[in-house]
C-alpha cells in the first residue's frame, strides 16, 4: 500500500517535471527540471525492485550526463528563449495527435506483446542478476550497443576537432 | 524487532551520526588551522578556550550573527538552494557508512550503521556525485564571472576524476565481490602469513588506493586540486557572493566530504573497523570503532598535511593529469585485477 502511494506519488512528480522541461522559459530551469525526473524515475525503479538500476540512473544520467548539460548552459551564459505565438497546426493537430498516437502504442504493447503490468518489487534488481543477463543473455547486444557508442565517440570527437586549419604566423610578441 | 523498535533504534542512530558528523566537521576545521599553523610556525588558533579548543563555537555564533547579505544580481532561488544541496548532498552518504560491527543493547542486535543496504557504495557514488550541482548552480546564480568561472572549473574536474575515482573502487569490487559496504569490509578480516592484515590495500589495490587518494582530493576540491576557489586568481570562486551561514555552508560540506571520503578510503582499502582486539566485552565493542576512528583521522591529517606542503596545478596540468595519467592506470588496474581474479578461479 506504501509502496503504491509513493509510486504513484513519484509519477506524478516525473510528470509534472517533465511538463515543466517545457514549460520553463529559461534553459537551466528546465536542465533542473530534468534533473528532477531522472532522479524520480530511479525512485520508481527502485520501487519496482530494480536497486542496481537505481542508483545507476542517478549516477549516470542525474550526476553525470545531465552535469554536462548544465554545464553546457553555463559556458553559453544561454539567456532566456524568445516566445513565439507558435505554430496553430501544432496545436490544432500537434497534441492531440501525440495523445492518440501515445494511447494506440500503450494499448497495442498491453494487447499483444503479452507483457502485463509489472507489479510492485518484481523486476530482477540484484547486481548479479543484471549482470547474468548483460554478460550471458544479451552478450551480443550488448557488445553491439557498445561498438555503436564508440562510433559516436570518434563522431563527436571528428566535429569537435573542426577542419584542420593551418596556424597565421603570428608575429614575435617584443 | 517489531516496527516501533526499528523507528526508535533509527531515530536514535540517526540523531547520533548526525551530531558525530557535524561536530567531526566543526573540529576538523580546528584541527586544519591548528596542524597548518604549526606546519607554518605559528600557533593557530589559541586565545578562545584551552588550545583554542572552543574556536569552531565562536566560529559558528560568529557566522549565525552575521549579515546575511543576498547581492540584487542574483538568480534568488537558485542561490539560496545552492548551499543547500551542497550539504544534504555531503551529510546524508553517512546513512550508509558502517563505522563498526554488532553490538547487543537490551537485547537488541543493532548494526552500527544508519542502514545495510546492498548497494552502499553506489548510494554514496550516486550522492557525491549530486554534489556537483551544488557547487555549479553557487558559481551560475552568483551572477559573477568569477564565481561563474569557479563554477565551471569545479564540474568540469569533478565529473573529470568521477571517473577515474570510480574504476578504482571496481578493483576492490572484484576482489570483494559486494557492492555492501559491511561484506567489502568483513572479507578484510584476517591476515596474510599471520602477520600482515588482509587489507584490500595489501591484497593487490596499492595502483587503486593511490589513484583512489588523488581522485578523492581532486573530488572535494582541495590542494592541490582547489581551482575551483583558487583565491590569487578567482577571488574566491564559486563562493564569493556568500556571506554568513551560506558561505559556512560550503564549508560545512567540504568538510563533511572529506569526512566521507576518508569513511570510504578506510572501509574500503585499509579494512575497516579491523584492527589488533583485545580485553573485556566492553573493549571487545568500542575497539573495532576506535580503529575506524583512528584510521579516518589519519586520513584527515594526511589531507591537511598536503595542504600544509603543496602548490596548485596549473588548470591544464589538473586536466592531463586526470586524463593522461589516472585514467589509463585505473584502467589498466582494473584489467590486470579482473585477470588475476580470473585465472585464480
Amino acid at each position: 500500500m506504501l509502496h503504491l502511494a509513493l509510486f504513484s506519488i513519484f509519477g506524478a512528480i516525473c510528470v509534472a517535471g517533465a511538463v515543466n522541461v517545457l514549460i520553463q522559459r529559461h534553459p537551466i530551469n528546465s536542465a533542473l527540471s530534468l534533473i528532477a525526473v531522472l532522479a524520480s524515475l530511479a525512485v520508481e525503479y527502485l520501487l519496482l525492485g530494480a536497486e542496481f538500476l537505481a542508483a545507476v540512473q542517478v549516477i549516470v544520467y542525474a550526476g553525470a550526463i545531465m552535469v554536462l548539460f548544465v554545464f553546457t548552459i553555463m559556458l553559453l551564459n544561454a539567456g532566456e528563449e524568445e516566445r513565439t505565438r507558435g505554430s496553430r497546426v501544432a496545436i490544432v493537430f500537434g497534441i492531440p495527435g501525440m495523445l492518440v498516437g501515445g494511447i494506440l502504442v500503450a494499448w497495442a504493447l498491453l494487447r499483444y506483446s503479452g507483457t502485463g503490468p509489472v507489479s510492485v518489487g518484481v523486476l530482477p534488481g540484484p547486481p548479479n542478476t543484471i549482470a547474468q543477463l548483460l554478460f550471458h543473455d544479451f552478450l551480443l547486444p550488448f557488445e553491439v550497443t557498445s561498438l555503436l557508442i564508440l562510433i559516436a565517440i570518434m563522431g563527436a570527437v571528428v566535429l569537435a576537432r573542426g577542419e584542420e586549419t593551418p596556424r597565421p604566423a603570428t608575429k614575435e610578441q617584443g | 524487532m517489531s516496527i516501533s523498535t526499528f523507528v526508535i533504534v533509527s531515530v536514535i542512530k540517526i540523531v547520533i551520526a548526525l551530531a558525530v558528523l557535524l561536530t567531526s566537521v566543526a573540529y576538523s576545521v580546528w584541527l586544519e588551522r591548528k596542524v597548518l599553523g604549526h606546519i607554518q610556525n605559528r600557533w593557530g588558533p589559541s586565545y578562545v578556550g584551552p588550545f583554542g579548543l572552543l574556536q569552531p563555537l565562536a566560529d559558528g555564533l560568529k557566522f549565525i550573527f552575521k549579515e546575511d547579505l543576498t547581492p540584487p544580481h542574483v538568480h534568488k532561488a537558485l542561490y539560496i538552494a545552492a548551499p543547500m544541496l551542497s550539504v544534504i548532498c555531503a551529510v546524508s552518504s553517512i546513512a550508509v557508512i558502517p563505522i563498526g560491527n554488532w553490538v547487543d543493547v537490551a537485547g537488541l542486535h543493532i548494526p552500527l550503521e544508519i542502514t545495510d543496504v546492498n548497494i552502499g557504495l553506489l548510494v554514496i557514488l550516486g550522492i557525491t556525485s549530486m554534489g556537483v550541482y551544488g557547487v555549479a548552480l553557487a558559481g551560475w546564480s552568483s551572477n559573477n564571472k568569477y564565481s561563474l568561472l569557479g563554477g565551471l572549473r569545479a564540474s568540469a574536474q569533478m565529473v573529470s576524476y568521477e571517473i577515474s575515482l570510480g574504476l578504482s573502487l571496481i578493483g576492490v569490487l572484484i576482489v570483494s565481490g559486494s557492492f555492501s559496504l559491511r561484506q567489502i569490509v568483513d572479507a578484510q578480516g584476517g591476515r596474510f602469513w599471520g602477520f600482515v592484515p588482509r587489507w584490500n590495500v595489501f591484497h593487490g589495490q596499492e595502483v587503486a588506493f593511490f589513484i583512489y587518494l588523488m581522485s578523492a582530493y581532486a573530488e572535494t576540491n582541495r590542494v592541490p586540486f582547489d581551482l575551483p576557489e583558487a583565491e590569487t586568481e578567482l577571488v574566491a570562486g564559486y563562493h564569493t557572493e556568500y556571506s554568513a551561514m551560506k558561505f559556512a555552508m560550503f564549508f560545512m560540506a567540504e568538510y563533511a566530504n572529506m569526512i566521507t571520503v576518508g569513511c570510504l578510503a578506510t572501509l574500503l582499502f585499509l579494512g575497516g573497523w579491523h584492527g589488533p582486539i583485545v580485553g573485556p566485552p566492553l573493549a571487545r565493542v568500542i575497539l573495532p570503532v576506535f580503529w575506524f576512528g583512528l584510521k579516518v583521522f589519519g586520513f584527515m591529517i594526511l589531507y591537511i598535511w598536503v595542504r600544509g606542503t603543496l602548490p596548485r596545478f596549473r588548470y591544464d596540468q589538473l586536466m592531463a593529469f586526470g586524463w593522461k595519467f589516472l585514467f589509463p592506470l585505473a584502467v589498466a588496474n582494473l584489467v590486470v585485477t579482473a585477470l588475476v581474479v580470473a585465472v585464480r578461479a
